[in-house]
């Protein structure tokens, strides 16, 4: 996003750009439904995020450049509203007993299959650098470098993140051993949200790894 | 430090390790290391993409269409 900060003429948008712009934008709702339960585990703040993504770029639309993919274009926005909210704490102080306990008992019908549900609480105890890198690479269908671009580092510094996801995943599902580094433990949660201030401010390992 | 990248990680940690998979050709490495959650984490991310869309986007969405008339 930050490239879009300077200053350049925004070309006029005629009805049928806006109408192209709309549809795509709709198109692209389910896959940021699904990056923001990835990132965020919880499906209902994960929607909150989507929404927010949403208003976002709608707002923002005159920025969007036709013929460029929409996806992306949208994740920068989603995942920057996530670390947002992140550092805002909007989340921490809203930690207790009940919701995590509402969020983890899955709504009937809503079930993840046993081994889904190993595998995304195992993915939320990966720093949230690297479960994000895994998300667009390895669920998303993004390459490494549309991965670099969207979180803004070295296409290098992705491959290893998802190369270090990928290890610590393999190992933990291959033990079955995943760590109670969830949302039903405190403790780890704030650790997951101290790590995410680091990505936030861009002190993660793309800043180490320059 | 042994490596740069992760993808260099994958490719040369299978030296050291006796894990049956690891003693394939390039070809069949990249491949064959593809544990079986891979498929799974494909399968996380696309079951919420085949989900119904809530109504709150579709309001939302909709909402839209109404201030771009305005």
């Amino acid at each position: 996003m930050s490239k879009n900060t300077e200053k350049r003429e925004l070309p006029e948008r005629s009805a049928q750009d806006k109408r192209d712009f709309k549809r795509e934008l709709t198109e692209v709702v389910p896959h940021l439904r699904a990056f923001a339960r990835g990132l965020c585990g919880r499906p209902d703040m994960a929607d909150d995020l989507v929404q927010e993504a949403l208003l976002k770029a709608w707002a923002a639309q005159e920025r969007f450049e036709p013929g460029t993919s929409m996806r992306a274009w949208t994740f920068v926005i989603l995942r920057n509203a996530y670390l947002t909210d992140m550092r805002r704490n909007r989340f921490r102080g809203e930690y207790d007993e009940t919701v995590a306990e509402r969020i983890l008992t899955a709504p009937a019908g809503q079930e993840e299959p046993l081994h889904l549900s190993d595998l995304h609480r195992a993915l939320l105890t990966l720093p949230p650098e690297r479960r994000e890198a895994l998300l667009l690479v390895g669920a998303g269908g993004f390459s490494y470098e549309e991965a670099a671009n969207i979180c803004g580092c070295a296409v290098g510094t992705i491959k290893s993140r998802v190369g270090r996801a990928r290890a610590a995943l393999s190992s933990m599902m291959e033990d079955g051993d995943i760590p109670d580094r969830d949302l039903s433990d405190p403790a780890a949660h704030r650790a997951i949200l101290e790590e995410l201030d680091e990505v936030a401010a861009g002190r993660g390992e793309a800043a180490a790894g320059k | 430090m042994r490596m740069s990248t992760g993808y260099m990680q994958l490719m040369t940690s299978s030296k050291d390790e006796s894990s049956p998979q690891k003693g394939l050709s390039k070809d069949e490495k990249i491949k064959g290391s593809d544990p079986e959650w891979t498929s799974s984490l494909k399968k996380l991310y696309d079951s919420v993409v085949d989900e119904p869309l809530p109504d709150s986007f579709k309001n939302l969405l909709s909402k839209f269409d109404e201030t771009d008339r305005k």
